[in-house]
């Protein structure tokens, strides 16, 4: 099964009955497979007019009471980012994958890229929180599918699936574990009295159980500043109190959401920082690099937004070089740098995109690191 | 006649009035006053909502508002429904995907031209074209009045905006030829001041199984009606009385409407398709046969389901378990 299949199972694992999608390579292959999946499980798939559409009817469709998915790639996820805000203030769970290919603009449609990694944290207009994942795998395809389900329902958040080319149209073995094996999240419904009820609750470390359309609670929510009750209130005073709770929810448990894989960090000279694919490729350059004799440990993310400062605080603090390859001009090695602090050096080996590095890329970077 | 005469019974930070309103069982009365100016024909489209709501007898928990952005946007944020105030545009998407996730609702979009039909257009047309099953209500002032009057799509040819300051050169959209031209199964125009007839429509329109859209014209007097020297909301009515006349059944091809010209009224078209939710499990029950499980479940599938849920989620908020496949 190819990684954009896996999305789509993985979907559909975690209770996802919902998809409204637009067609664009190279995720095209999750909606397909949603499509075709929809009539045998009871869901719906819908295929809008545009990208702009794709994303807001998942919106809607959250509040009328379903897990939804979409996805997109490049050009979709730039008009999906209006959107994106909206469902940040509306504080709506949903999860939507960009599969990354070559930008700017229409770019190389059919070719990988790591190039929106920082477009998915600060995309969308304001100041906000999201989350975001990188899977390397098809099998991660899915894990993380049914994971970022499990986030956005945990604190009322779109969770983002940075996957890229390479891995959505790769072929490998995908394990479906049998349904009581999957740890699924639902949501969290509110049970008291109606008179009772708030959408929200701005306290800036849980979020407040929903409700859905018909339900009879006779709610309201909006894209504008509101308070508790989702009733508009334009002043700084409520904007404070609600971008705050916005922001604290995810960093006042980015502790519990940050995953990350490790191998040889201990008494490692330079440690390779990487995500996605290009952890594939790393992997390679690391071994070569342990065959000539040098200390070299991998930090792969998981989850890169949040991101994990404390950890690569720590790193800088006992390595000598920070080697952070990836399919962008250097995107995620900013906030290497700014973690790091000057206590080590941090060395980007960076792309354009298009293909994947050659691992005589990363390990030169490794031994200059090493140096 | 003293000053304590000509006092209000009711003001707006009365308890009593909001309490006693006619209007309280529709209206959120704790966020009253609304913004709308002196004038305006948003209120009396909101109005005649609540009325045809009323006479029709709708369970309320049931009707869902959805509007976008701008003076008519701000509707979502009054009444008293499941209601949402989305972005600039997207309203009947957003509608689609609520009403396509809870097909029991009865969804309703408020919105402006300027937030319909020009930043929402291929949304309006792809939801007609679908005979997605919303009842669209366009408030149609001829201008953006929540960003100070600038020209809409709609703006009849040679009217004056703040972005077309010697007249609008270009040519506007008629709102009925265009929804009737997309797909919509039921198209109607009226003007605010034919008050009872919006709502007879709007009784209709709820009945109506299938994409409604409904065009009220209306008068924006902070600006269309000031820019274009065309006086207050009671000028605005006298054209209406005057030049507005009933041609139900009207050819959509004849409706267009010129600066202060005649305004054709009444219910245009009115035709039965299967909806967008129809056509899907139409399809599938053909293609896959008595297996196909229909989208959508009847109500008392429903509530035997809503019950489990909510029990389910009072023991256990995060359980371990595994999806239905």
């Amino acid at each position: 099964m190819d990684g954009d299949h896996a999305l789509a199972e993985g979907a559909l694992a975690a209770g996802c009955r919902f998809f409204a999608g637009y067609p664009i390579t190279p995720s095209t292959e999750t909606a397909e497979r949603f499509a075709e999946r929809c009539p045998e499980v009871g869901g719906l798939f819908i295929q809008m007019e545009d990208e702009l559409a794709s994303i807001t009817a998942n919106v809607g469709a959250v509040w009328g009471g379903q897990k939804v998915m979409t996805v997109t790639s490049g050009p979709g996820f730039s008009l999906m980012m209006e959107t994106i805000g909206l469902a940040c203030m509306m504080e709506t769970p949903m999860v939507l994958a960009d599969v990354q290919r070559g930008g700017p603009s229409t770019g190389l449609p059919t070719l990988t890229a790591q190039q929106d990694m920082m477009q998915a944290r600060w995309g969308s207009h304001g100041d906000y929180r999201i989350i975001a994942l990188v899977p390397d795998s098809p099998q991660e395809c899915f894990d993380l599918a049914v994971e970022a389900f499990n986030l956005s329902e945990t604190y009322r958040v779109p969770v983002f699936i940075m996957t890229d080319e390479t891995v959505g149209h790769m072929h490998e073995k995908v394990v479906i574990p049998p349904a009581e094996e999957i740890r699924v999240v639902e949501r969290n419904w509110y049970t008291g009295p109606k008179e009772d009820y708030r959408p929200y609750r701005f306290d800036g470390k849980t979020v407040a159980p929903m409700v859905k359309a018909g339900d009879g609670y006779r709610f309201h929510s909006t894209g504008l500043t509101h308070d508790e009750r989702g009733y508009p209130t334009l002043t700084p005073e409520m904007n404070k109190k609600l971008v705050t709770h916005l922001i604290e929810k995810i960093e006042s448990n980015a502790d519990k959401i940050i995953r990350v894989e490790e191998d040889g960090l201990h008494g490692a000279d330079v440690v390779v920082v990487s995500y996605g694919i290009t952890s594939r490729i790393a992997i390679r350059a690391i071994q070569q690099a342990r065959k000539a004799g040098l200390k070299v440990g991998l930090l792969r993310l998981i989850t890169v937004w949040p991101f994990c400062e404390t950890k690569i605080r720590n790193l800088a603090r006992k390595v000598k070089a920070i080697v952070v390859p990836e399919l962008n001009y250097g995107q995620i090695v900013l906030e290497v740098e700014r973690c790091a602090a000057g206590q080590c050096k941090v060395i980007s080996v960076n792309s354009c995109g298009g293909a994947v590095h050659d691992p005589e890329e990363i390990l030169a970077a490794i031994k200059e690191g090493a140096k | 006649m003293s000053g304590a005469d000509l006092a209000p019974e009711y003001t707006t930070d009365d308890e009593k009035f909001r309490k006693e309103n006619p209007m309280a069982d529709f209206l959120r009365m704790d966020r009253m006053p609304h913004i709308w100016c002196p004038g305006c024909g948003i209120g009396t489209v909101v109005t005649c909502f609540a009325e045809a709501i009323k006479a029709g007898s709708y369970d309320m928990d049931k009707i869902a508002v959805v509007s976008g952005i701008g003076c008519t946007g701000r509707v979502a944020g009054y009444v008293k429904f499941d209601s949402f105030h989305t972005t600039h545009g997207r309203a009947i998407p957003f509608a689609t995907g609520l009403k396509l996730a809870n097909p029991d609702l009865k969804v309703v979009v408020i919105s402006g031209d300027g937030d319909l039909t020009s930043i929402g257009g291929n949304h309006l047309i792809h939801a007609a074209r679908r005979n997605m099953d919303l009842m669209v209500i366009c408030v149609n002032n001829f201008t953006y009045g929540m960003t100070g009057g600038q020209v809409t799509p709609t703006t009849p040819t040679d009217a004056n905006a703040s972005t077309t300051p010697t007249g609008n050169y270009e040519t506007p959209f008629s709102l009925p030829f265009l929804a009737d031209a997309a797909g919509a199964t039921f198209v109607a125009r009226w003007t605010a001041l034919h008050a009872h007839n919006i709502t007879q429509t709007f009784s209709k329109a709820l009945k109506h199984k299938g994409f409604s859209f409904i065009e009220v014209i209306a008068p924006c007097t902070t600006l269309y009606q000031r820019r274009n020297k065309l006086g207050d909301g009671l000028d605005a009515m006298e054209y209406y009385k005057e030049d507005a006349d009933i041609q139900h059944g009207a050819d959509t091809r004849s409706l267009d409407i010129s600066f202060q010209g005649s305004i054709a009224m009444g219910k245009f078209v009115e035709r039965q398709k299967p909806t967008f939710l129809d056509a899907v499990n139409d399809h599938y029950a053909k293609v896959i046969g008595d297996s196909y499980q229909l989208y959508g479940k009847t109500p008392l599938e429903k509530e035997a389901e809503e019950k489990a849920r909510l029990s389910a989620t009072k023991e256990a908020k995060i359980r371990e378990c595994g999806a239905n496949d």
